[in-house]
């Protein structure tokens, strides 16, 4: 408990930090007054509107500004929606979680039995064939991966749709696009951890029980195996999301990277502003969980 | 003196006899020398573009958009991998693609290295409140995926080749810094950087003549495996539309231009993708055949 | 001590390593037996095939090794023929392990109660609670101070001498006949050593169980065995009771062992390290095994190996004692 409050603590620099970065950038975006009010707007209604967005204070108190918003949870109007922005990007939440949660699953229940298998028959054909599919599946861009699913299953055999959220059918096809690489990743992790458990004493202690093979795999050197391999996806969060964002844009499904593919091409700062800070806190936050759920999964390591 | 010979003779011997391992080593995997393969085919196929490429990459050619590939019916000899929306010809395209890939692959990584080692260096190396300071800097960074912080700040400061090549290298330097810093760490307790600090030598001086040096072979390894994941990261930005600009041809770009045509037109979307897929492939193979011969015991994530 | 009543008899075992196009024959024709409530001890340096032999009882031997020949006859059962399935209810039931190095022999992320439980509830039809009550009891009886605060206990939690008394537990779980004790005090400092050989003493006495204690601590094997073999390079190179093993050792190999290790009453001796290493296992000498180490070496234990000879229930394969036994005769 006291490591966590540590590391929480921790994390509060870096927030600051990051509500620097996404600050800067926006700044360096140059005048968005320009962008809000028509081109042909009278030069006293951009200075109003300058003054009430304190566009005319100094960076630095500019910058205090912001985070005194920030630390209310306000970003700001988006200008395409009219609203405060923070509720907009929430709203959109749910979708890509929602979008992440079946990539992982997905990614689960392709790399444990493929993961187990090539480890334990090294160099078999079957071994030749996932590892070689795990590398393969490591060098798709996702996003092609994505069309080809579509062209396959929607175009050819019309079996499931292109685009949008609802039912599960919609999720399928996404959800095997973003899950892909990750599976190939953990394959190639438990394969390696398997390959190095295997190996040890306590594998062979617990065949001197008498116990059934598919026990000692699946209890014994399973349970070993999956502690980094937790830890590594929750530490993945940054880039399942990164991927979840191009996935998204592939099939139309309307989550947080969909917005904000929008809002960059819209120049809508404060959707911007708040999609990333959103995204870096549930990254922070995945981080620190998986720091907690490894103390948790291996007894190995003290907790108090 | 005779004491020194034997010294040096066998130093001499010692690298020879690397070399011979590492030399044989690159024959023993199969892997390797197909992951080698591929990637001077590539790279063959990048430098001698305008001698092989069939037509001009840019020419349109209104009488003959969206030609199927030869062998498929309605295809011609002519156009070998069939042509695009406006009848430029696919094949011509790709080889030129292959360009661009490499380019912004490379150039991106030398950015994110110069940066990361540098940081990496002065982080481990002096330690205390610079080194915290830096690790939370790194921290933010991580917390933020790449695809999204590169797509924020493309959006803001418009795509060109130029700017994708230093915003992917501002963003990528993460990786390098900490492997750097962690390596920096225990090194720094080895003997010979401590006899040099009695001695008097300057900091500068122990950075890179004492310390860089004993980092290369790690960051080899991650150089290589990252250019796979910045030639994704490239393809990825040009087919969300805020990468490689015409007239310059990305493989991300064609990619994007045959989405339209998906469903009559296969071939526009499915080439690119299946160069990316095999060039990132040829990549990943050469940098695990890497990875084995410096460490085979090593633990960097190649995470993509 | 009844050579009538064997155990386990193992008759001319071969357990070959297989590493490229070469051959590595760790274990190179061994026999010997195990009578009930005897308990045998295995000597030899490392690399000498004497954990392979106990390994090669249970079947536990990984590729790329292999038993290429020979039989282990447990009772009337060829314990090298049995069938995958046989193999699992010999284990930990009739044939129990105790590994060297406890931390690494325990599951590191299960408790220990639950790997003895798990050991009883695999041969015996019996609830979870009656299993848990079981892995307590065995607990006691190994002598651990609050069984149930440490049935909950992790392995690396425990001190050594803990998780060895929780192997050993783990070990008399099924009831076995025969306990495998591969090293079992090496990782131990002198004193939990003693503690643990006492209570391996105390269990064979209590419930007749036989063991077969593979160590290469002369002191050890004084302290606990009946019956002493000593292996060499895959072999086995002399045979006999402990004391008449301890009076008068007749293989070169076994005297080298005994001046390399210190006594009680010989403070000031020098000890005397062995010559020479264990021959690489890939090209064992021929003849002799140990002709390259010997002191006394001849020229025919160049060329030819001597066999096994018996004299008075004491074996030895040497071609000194050989010699001298046919000097006597005439």
């Amino acid at each position: 408990m006291k490591y966590f409050i540590k590391r929480l603590i921790q994390a509060v620099p870096v927030l600051f930090i990051i509500s620097f970065i996404i600050f800067s950038l926006v700044y360096m975006a140059g005048d968005p007054v320009l962008l809000m009010l028509p081109e042909d707007a009278p030069q006293e209604d951009k200075q109003a509107l300058r003054e009430a967005l304190n566009l005319d204070e100094p960076f630095h108190v500019q910058y205090m500004t912001f985070v005194g918003n920030l630390m209310q949870g306000q970003f700001g109007k988006s200008f395409t929606y009219g609203q405060e922005a923070l509720p907009i990007v929430l709203e959109r939440l749910p979708a890509t979680i929602e979008l992440a949660f079946a990539a992982i699953f997905v990614a689960t229940i392709i790399s444990i039995p493929f993961g187990i298998w090539s480890a334990t028959k090294k160099d078999s054909l079957g071994d030749v064939f996932i590892s070689g599919g795990a590398v393969l599946g490591k060098a798709m861009p996702n996003f092609w991966l994505g069309i080809m699913l579509i062209l396959l299953f929607s175009v050819y055999l019309g079996a499931l749709p292109v685009s949008g959220r609802g039912t599960i059918f919609h999720l399928i096809l996404p959800a095997i696009t973003l899950g892909t690489g990750i599976a190939a990743q953990i394959t190639r992790l438990i394969r390696s951890n398997m390959l190095d458990i295997l190996h040890q004493e306590y594998i062979r202690t617990a065949r001197s029980k008498g116990l059934k093979e598919f026990l000692v795999i699946y209890k014994h050197a399973l349970r070993n195996s999956l502690i980094p391999v937790v830890t590594i996806m929750a530490l993945q969060t940054s880039s399942l999301i990164g991927g979840a964002i191009i996935t998204e844009t592939v099939f139309s499904w309307p989550g947080l990277g969909q917005l904000l593919i929008q809002a960059i091409n819209t120049r809508d700062m404060a959707i911007v502003q708040a999609s990333v800070f959103v995204v870096a806190l549930l990254v922070i936050m995945m981080n620190l969980l998986a720091d907690v759920m490894y103390r948790f999964l291996d007894p190995r390591i003290n907790l108090k | 003196m005779p004491s020194l010979v034997n010294e040096t003779s066998n130093v001499k011997s010692f690298t020879t006899r690397k070399r011979k391992t590492l030399f044989s080593q690159i024959f023993k995997s199969r892997t390797g020398v197909l992951g080698l393969f591929i990637l001077t085919l590539v790279v063959l196929i990048a430098l001698l573009a305008p001698f092989i490429s069939p037509h001009d990459p840019a020419k349109v050619d209104i009488t003959a958009t969206l030609l199927p590939p030869s062998w498929v019916e309605g295809g011609s000899a002519e156009h070998l991998l069939g042509t695009d929306n406006m009848g430029r010809d696919l094949l011509s395209r790709i080889i030129y693609g292959s360009q661009i890939s490499l380019l912004v692959g490379i150039s991106s990584v030398v950015v994110a290295g110069l940066i990361g080692v540098l940081i990496g260096l002065v982080s481990g190396y002096y330690g205390g409140w610079i080194d915290n300071v830096l690790m939370r800097i790194v921290d933010a960074f991580l917390s933020i995926p790449n695809i999204l912080f590169t797509l924020v700040i493309l959006g803001i400061f418009g795509p060109s080749l130029i700017t994708l090549i230093l915003v992917i290298g501002a963003t990528n330097w993460v990786n390098y810094a900490r492997i750097v810093r962690s390596e920096v760490l225990s090194l720094k307790e080895r003997e010979f950087v401590k006899a040099a600090k009695t001695m008097g030598v300057r900091d500068f001086f122990i950075l890179f003549r004492h310390l860089l040096p004993n980092v290369v072979s790690s960051l080899s390894v991650v150089s290589t495996l990252s250019v796979a994941t910045t030639i994704i990261l490239e393809a990825s930005l040009s087919f969300l539309g805020l990468g490689i600009k015409p007239p310059d041809v990305s493989w991300g770009g064609i990619l994007s231009d045959g989405r339209d045509y998906l469903a009559t037109h296969w071939w526009v979307a499915t080439f690119p993708g299946l160069a990316i897929t095999i060039t990132v492939l040829g990549i990943i193979l050469v940098g695990d055949w890497l990875r084995d011969i410096f460490d085979p015991r090593s633990n960097i994530q190649n995470d993509i | 001590m009844n050579a009538v009543d064997p155990l386990l008899q193992i008759e001319d075992l071969k357990t070959y390593f297989y590493s490229g196009d070469k051959v590595i024959p760790s274990v190179d024709g061994v026999s010997f037996h195990i009578n009930k409530g005897e308990i045998v001890a295995l000597v030899g340096e490392s690399g000498c095939g004497k954990s392979v032999t106990s390994l090669s009882i249970l079947g536990l031997i990984d590729s790329p090794g292999k038993i290429e020949g020979g039989r282990i006859l447990y009772h009337d059962l060829d314990l090298t023929r049995l069938s995958q399935k046989e193999k699992l209810q010999i284990r930990g039931k009739e044939i129990s392990i105790i590994f060297q190095e406890p931390l690494a022999a325990l599951n590191p992320v299960f408790t220990v109660g639950y790997q003895i439980q798990e050991n009883i509830m695999v041969h015996e039809r019996i609830s979870k609670k009656k299993a848990k009550a079981k892995a307590i009891d065995l607990l006691i009886k190994v002598g651990i101070p609050h069984p149930e605060k440490v049935y909950q206990n992790y392995p690396h939690s425990l001190s050594g001498g803990m998780r060895q008394r929780v192997m050993i537990a783990m070990a008399l779980s099924g009831n076995p006949k025969l306990i495998i004790a591969d090293e079992p005090t090496t990782a131990l400092d002198v004193t939990i050593q003693a503690q643990i050989l006492q209570l391996l003493k105390e269990i064979t006495e209590q419930q007749r169980t036989s063991i077969l204690f593979i160590t290469h601590d002369l002191g050890v094997v004084a302290e606990i065995a009946d019956r002493v073999i000593v292996m060499y390079a895959g072999q086995v190179v002399e045979q006999a009771d402990v004391y008449s093993l301890f009076d008068n050792p007749k293989h070169p190999y076994t005297k080298a062992l005994f001046n390399s290790s210190p006594k009680m009453d010989q403070i000031d001796e020098e000890l005397t390290a062995i010559e020479g290493a264990v021959p690489s296992p890939f090209e064992k000498p021929m003849g002799c095994k140990f002709h390259t180490r010997c002191p006394y070496v001849m020229g025919k234990c160049k060329s030819i190996s001597p066999d096994l000879e018996e004299n008075n229930g004491h074996l030895v394969r040497c071609w000194l004692s050989t010699e001298n036994a046919k000097s006597e005769v005439t």
